[in-house]
């Protein structure tokens, strides 16, 4: 275990502070933090309290996005959906200050319910009683294909969320 | 074999295919009259929600042929469907009735929905601009009796972009490894995704735009329908029509092998003085429709081969 600020990160100037308990992602590609909670379903009204960086500097990215979500330990199968968006971004569990568990995200081999097709014509973008679900052909770059028209999907993944 | 619905050619592997189609070849003698009861008790339900003459009339022609009947949706007005019933109410309430279930539908996925509601098999006809796997099936028996499908070269014309017939043609043409020339007007070139797709499976895949230069070089020729519609400028859509349309002069140098095929309803495409040339063979498809669906009918509710 190790705490969430690492001991050489402390000289930086700290854009967040630490956060006692819950979860914070990191690595989300620039600009996608606003998707990322989209995805987590905590875009609208919320009692958690939700911290978001964006753009700062990062070596691997360029230029990435951090969400610390407090008081909530995320799920994984609802993490995994981030990476539709962030496939880089890594998981922090924190409880008491301390990084209690790092890991990568990693796509399902089907996500129901969070990507619309892009087919307008399709039956799962209809009245019908049904969920949409695409089938992850690939993770990176991310290749969805509609389970139900089979029309792929892998450019804008972001405009298509539920 | 195990087969539980025929929603897409995407599910059959070429083992499966090859099944089907000598599973047809059996019961061709029962296409062209001789008597059966092997579906005898049994009934198919055809839900149409899409006109169609060919597709609806051989579905009809295979179950009747082998003892089994056939019962219509029938026209929407007037019907739970006009009242806003969903889709999956329809199919879940219509399985309860037959024994398996044919679907067309306006809609692309509307097949794979049904067959996540309904309780007895569901084959689909046509969704919306999707899939229409009967038809693959029919034109692959085509050539397997007509020409030959190892080592086959073909050429696909005419509208590629928007042609459903000939994308899930030519994904399953690419199971046994046929060269492929793609012919068609610029504006109506095969979509990229389904190129890519096929040759992701070492699929041999050419474009031209010049139907003669092919002729010679092929097999089958697989003729689609250029409609008028997909061009705003009538003088242009003359100049394309024109040039992908089959006359006897056109096929005077063609190899005395060479075979066409055509989905039908075909317009200008094919003139009629071509039908009785050595070369047609789009009407023995279409009849070649029964057969096929018999063995799928019989696989699918039949107890198996």
């Amino acid at each position: 275990m190790m705490a969430e600020i690492e001991p050489k990160a402390e000289i930086r100037e700290l854009r967040v502070k630490p956060i006692k308990n819950g979860t914070v992602i990191d690595h989300i590609a620039g600009g996608q933090a606003l998707n990322v909670l989209k995805i987590l379903g905590i875009s609208k009204t919320t009692d958690a309290t939700v911290s978001v960086v964006m753009n700062v500097e990062s070596g691997k990215l360029g230029k990435k996005d951090i969400v610390k979500v407090e008081d909530r330990e995320l799920l994984d199968e609802e993490l995994n959906r981030i990476a539709l968006i962030a496939p880089a971004a890594s998981i922090n569990i924190i409880r008491d200050y301390l990084v209690i568990e790092k890991r990568p995200v990693d796509l399902p081999d089907e996500i129901i319910g969070v990507v619309r097709c892009q087919n307008p014509n399709c039956i799962s973008n209809t009245l019908e009683p049904i969920k949409s679900r695409m089938l992850v052909k690939a993770k990176n770059p991310v290749l969805l294909r509609c389970l139900y028209c089979e029309l792929p999907l892998t450019d804008r993944i972001a405009e298509y969320l539920i | 074999m195990f087969m539980r619905h025929v929603l897409s050619m995407r599910e059959f592997s070429r083992e499966e295919i090859d099944s089907v189609l000598d599973l047809a070849e059996s019961l061709e003698p029962y296409a062209r009259g001789k008597k059966s009861d092997m579906l005898a008790g049994k009934i198919l339900a055809l839900l149409f929600f899409e006109p169609s003459t060919r597709t609806r009339m051989s579905f009809e022609t295979a179950m009747k042929r082998l003892g089994g009947s056939v019962i219509n949706l029938g026209p929407a007005e007037g019907s739970s469907i006009s009242k806003g019933e969903s889709l999956a109410d329809t199919v879940r309430v219509i399985g309860g009735y037959a024994d398996a279930l044919v679907i067309r539908h306006p809609k692309e996925g509307s097949a794979r929905l049904a067959s996540e509601y309904s309780p007895v098999p569901v084959l689909n006809a046509g969704d919306g601009a999707g899939h229409h796997p009967t038809q693959t099936l029919l034109d692959l028996y085509t050539i397997k009796k007509e020409s030959h499908l190892e080592n086959l070269r073909i050429a696909l014309v005419g509208d590629l972009k928007y042609g459903r017939t000939v994308h899930s043609l030519a994904y399953a043409l690419s199971l046994y490894g046929a060269d492929i020339t793609l012919v068609s007007p610029p504006t109506l070139k095969m979509p990229e995704p389904i190129k890519i797709d096929l040759s992701s499976k070492g699929t041999k895949v050419r474009e031209t735009s010049n139907l003669s230069e092919e002729i010679n070089n092929v097999d089958v020729l697989y003729m689609t329908r250029i409609q008028r519609e997909r061009f705003p400028d009538p003088v242009e859509y003359k100049k394309v029509a024109s040039s992908y349309q089959l006359t006897p002069e056109f096929l005077a140098e063609a190899r005395k092998n060479l075979i066409i095929m055509h989905p039908l309803p075909r317009v200008d495409e094919i003139t009629p003085a071509v039908d009785g040339t050595k070369h047609a063979r789009y009407f023995q498809q279409s009849f070649y429709g029964v057969p096929v669906r018999m063995a799928l009918l019989k696989m699918l509710i039949g107890g198996g081969e």
